[in-house]
């Protein structure tokens, strides 16, 4: 044994670092797709996944698996971001990118409160998406929860880009957020692909939502706020105009307080979120358009 | 034109000042509380408007400079010996320092990215405070209640000021309003002249701002000190009106996120409207209380809100009141125009 | 009863008045092109017929009043090539062609389109995967005459398609617009600042001033008459 590392242990905090990573990349896509489409980052995007959870766990009190009510809740999350689009956001669709901010802060709110109102403060629990038995790979003992997390989130990243890259409707998107002026010009409804990417993004944060749930043991409705702080930096990390870029930063993310948190003592878990904010700090200094972006840093 | 504008002004002004010195006399005791608190929020805002309204840029830290500001104060009353209102000045002075610190990314960074390096201030300043323990006393903060009874004024129920007996809440209302009024004067003078025009410059397009030789760096260092002064007064007088106390989670992230929606609530641009805005962030959130005694509820009334004004109202709640107020500056304008 | 008809058509910027009333048809069949200097109301009028800008009047496209959307403009069968050509620079040559056709459901149709369009401009073929923000202006040029064609449109509707390119690029433009005009009928309105290469290419052109038509006729009557020529067209 050249060094006396337990490349064992870290080989499981990487593989649960990625897992949480999953969480933050699927949120993260969400953020960066209404970021995309209309230069606004939505407040309110944790706490409606957190709502749609909600919605999902009261499913399951009433009899569906955890699957059935996953589909369901992604389903009607995609609805759901769609109607709400088109009742909060499209009245102020041209108003500046302050304006629609303060809006999303008002769902914020009013999602949270919401949430507080139709269910109890009791904190709730999740039935688990994954069996909880480990797996042994190559001789390591991994959680298959974990890698059930990180393939569900990859595979809904992945589905998405095949939207965006081999539909008709994506491709309208893509270009509706490029260049709005020109898609109307070639008959493109750009109001109604921005309902859509709301919808789309609903849906991803109830994905992500879903996954964060179940390995929490006891959640409430405050769950998802850390959570998008992570998603948050890893947008950032990654470039907040770029969804590869946020994946690829959240999971990293997601690795590196996994490792820290576990490594260096002194930081241990309530440092974590304060580790997060460090790292917007530093990619804000060194790379403002995080690794892979390549926006305009300065709106001049 | 300038006369009925400056006749206007003064008016406006006249009716201000009247309004703050009277209204108490409706007041009870408890709502003084309230309406002093809402003055403090009042003067960060004012400071924010002055960034984010007529510079045009973005800043989600501001609660962590009125922690700043609520800090200097508490620490020079309990452990330096000041009488707390002669710290107000000072606290502002120290969140200027601060703000011109927070200003830095600006020269670099615009849009989202300013917001989110604001946003890492304003999410950090809870757990600097409660890091920095020996200074700012930790989880625990800093009561002046306890530790400087002496020299914190009206503590013990009333202030004897001018020959009179004044009721602690009413006299922090005074003063909270009273130095409103004044910093709103100040950035009335501020906007109105050269450097209001280069922030303004700065706010509509930094290239041709630059490319007429505004030294567009300075300029918006200048306006991040300058609301940090003012968040920096704000959160002096917060320590006053939250019964001489403040620990770490006076002034989480939410604070920092309430003081952009007073401002654009309030309508960006609109002095008069910052004072709306003030009432709507320390008024709604209990108004909503009230509604509904279910837990989220008051959230929900909150939101929704907050919402309804974006969506109504593009110009924010000053811009409502400038509608209401056409009809009688127009008359004003009018009037004036005639008698040249 | 002609393809487009514009009638007292007005249009603004918010307090500035562009265009005060302008009447103006373009038949079937016909390339007709729209003159005047820098101001003028030239690319307002083509912005008033894709809706574009807040407009006032009557526009009336194959004997139906034109919805005020760009987006149903595009669906009645107009095709509009702004100023700065509106390709999307980030995406692909190939998708900015797919865009064209977004209107179109029929899928057999848009691939034959796309080969012939492929055909016709090869050198579109060759840079089918490339980034369209990489092509020269000529090229970019050619895009979007091929986006536009993917749609195909009844009217197509192209703002200065010469500027910026050279003489030669141009000429080799213009070859094509009429061929198509010629050989499938397709009808053009062009806002040319270049007078002289419109007029050789349209068969009836309107000149405006400060948002006015000033003078309107043949083409080849204009390019014979002096006094217009000197006067309006700068030549």
């Amino acid at each position: 044994m050249p060094l006396a590392v337990d490349w064992a242990g870290v080989a499981q905090q990487i593989v649960a670092g990625l897992s949480s990573g999953g969480t933050y990349a699927t949120l993260a896509v969400a953020l960066v797709l209404i970021y995309r489409a209309t230069g606004v980052i939505n407040f309110a995007q944790g706490e409606l996944a957190m709502f749609s959870t909600f919605v999902a766990w009261t499913l399951t009190q009433h009899g569906l698996s955890y699957w059935s009510a996953f589909a369901v809740t992604v389903a009607a999350s995609f609805a759901g971001g769609i109607a709400l689009e088109r009742a909060v956001i499209r009245p102020v669709e041209g108003r500046p990118v302050l304006t629609i901010a303060i809006v999303t802060i008002g769902l914020f709110f009013v999602a949270n409160g919401a949430a507080f109102w139709i269910w109890s403060p009791e904190v709730k629990s999740m039935p688990n998406a994954f069996s909880t038995r480990p797996i042994r790979v190559a001789g390591v003992a991994f959680s298959i929860s974990d890698l059930g997390i990180i393939g569900v989130s990859l595979l809904a990243v992945l589905l998405l880009w095949l939207f965006f890259r081999f539909t008709k409707v994506g491709l309208a998107m893509r270009a509706a957020a490029l260049n709005p002026e020109s898609s109307r010009l070639t008959g493109i409804r750009v109001t109604w692909t921005i309902a859509l990417g709301w919808g789309l993004a609903a849906a991803l944060g109830a994905v992500a939502g879903l996954m964060a749930a179940p390995p929490l043991g006891s959640f409430d409705q405050n769950f998802m706020q850390p959570i998008l702080l992570y998603a948050f930096a890893g947008a950032v990390l990654g470039g907040i105009d770029s969804a590869l870029g946020a994946v690829i930063g959240s999971l990293a993310l997601g690795v590196f307080l996994n490792l820290i948190g576990t490594y260096v003592s002194w930081i241990g878990t309530d440092l974590r979120q304060a580790a997060a904010l460090a790292v917007i700090l530093v990619v804000l200094l060194v790379k403002p358009t995080g690794l892979l972006g390549s926006g305009a840093v300065r709106r001049v | 034109m300038r006369p009925a504008r400056i006749a206007a002004g003064a008016l406006v002004a006249a009716a201000a000042v009247a309004l703050v010195l009277l209204l108490p006399h409706w007041l009870s005791d408890a709502r003084a509380a309230e309406f002093a608190r809402a003055g403090c929020f009042f003067i960060a805002i004012l400071g924010l408007n002055l960034l984010t309204g007529y510079t045009g840029q973005i800043s989600l830290g501001h609660g962590a400079l009125m922690a700043v500001g609520a800090y200097t104060t508490a620490i020079l009353t309990a452990d330096h010996g000041f009488r707390d209102l002669w710290t107000i000045p000072l606290a502002g002075v120290v969140a200027m320092a601060a703000g011109f610190l927070l200003g830095l990314p600006a020269i670099r960074l615009s849009g989202l990215y300013l917001a989110l390096a604001t946003f890492a201030f304003g999410v950090a300043m809870p757990a600097l405070l409660k890091k920095f323990s020996g200074l700012t006393g930790g989880s625990a903060g800093i009561n002046l209640f306890d530790k400087a009874l002496n020299r914190s004024t009206g503590a013990l129920g009333s202030v004897h000021v001018l020959g009179r007996t004044v009721a602690t809440n009413d006299f922090l209302y005074y003063l909270t309003w009273g130095i409103g009024l004044l910093l709103a004067g100040a950035a009335w003078l501020l906007v109105r002249g050269r450097v209001g025009r280069a922030f303004r410059a700065v706010r509509d397009s930094e290239v041709a701002a630059a490319s007429s030789g505004v030294n567009t760096a300075f300029y918006k260092t200048l306006a991040f000190g300058i609301s940090g002064f003012y968040a920096g007064v704000g959160g002096s007088l917060f320590v006053l009106v939250s019964n001489w106390f403040v620990s770490p989670s006076t002034f989480l992230f939410a604070l920092s996120l309430l003081l952009v929606v007073g401002a654009v609530v309030g309508g960006l641009g609109s002095l008069a409207g910052m004072a709306l805005g003030a009432l709507f962030i320390q008024f709604m959130p209990s108004w909503a209380d009230n509604l509904s005694s279910a837990p989220g509820a008051p959230s929900v009334f909150f939101g929704a809100a907050i919402v309804l004004v974006m969506i109504l109202l593009p110009a924010g709640l000053g811009g409502l009141l400038g509608k209401l107020a056409e009809p009688l500056t127009r008359r004003l304008y009018t009037r004036s125009q005639e008698g040249q | 009863m002609p393809l487009l008809e514009l009638r007292g058509v007005a249009a603004r910027y918010g307090p500035l008045q562009a265009l005060h009333g302008i009447d103006l048809s373009v038949g079937e069949g016909e390339i007709v092109a729209v003159l005047g200097a820098n101001g003028a109301g030239k690319t307002t009028t083509l912005r008033a017929i894709s809706a574009t800008v807040r407009t006032s009047g009557d526009i009336v496209f194959a004997g139906e009043r034109l919805p005020r959307h760009p987006e149903a403009v595009a669906r009645a069968g107009i095709a509009h090539v702004p100023e700065g050509r509106g390709t999307f620079a980030q995406l692909s040559v190939e998708e900015n062609l797919r865009l064209g056709a977004h209107v179109r459901r029929d899928r057999a149709g848009v691939k034959a389109d796309r080969d012939r369009v492929l055909r016709r401009f090869p050198i579109l073929a060759e840079r089918r995967r490339q980034a369209a923000g990489t092509l020269s202006g000529g090229e970019q040029q050619q895009l979007a005459l091929a986006r536009a064609l993917m749609q195909r449109p009844r009217l197509l509707l192209l703002d200065e398609p010469s500027l910026g390119l050279a003489p030669l690029v141009v000429a080799g433009f213009y070859d094509v617009v009429s061929e198509l005009n010629e050989r499938e009928g397709l009808s053009v309105l062009v806002v040319e600042q270049n007078a002289r290469l419109a007029l050789a290419s349209s068969s009836r052109a309107y000149v405006l001033e400060v948002g006015r038509v000033a003078v309107d006729g043949p083409s080849s009557a204009l390019q014979r008459d002096e006094s217009v020529r000197r006067s309006y067209l700068g030549y």
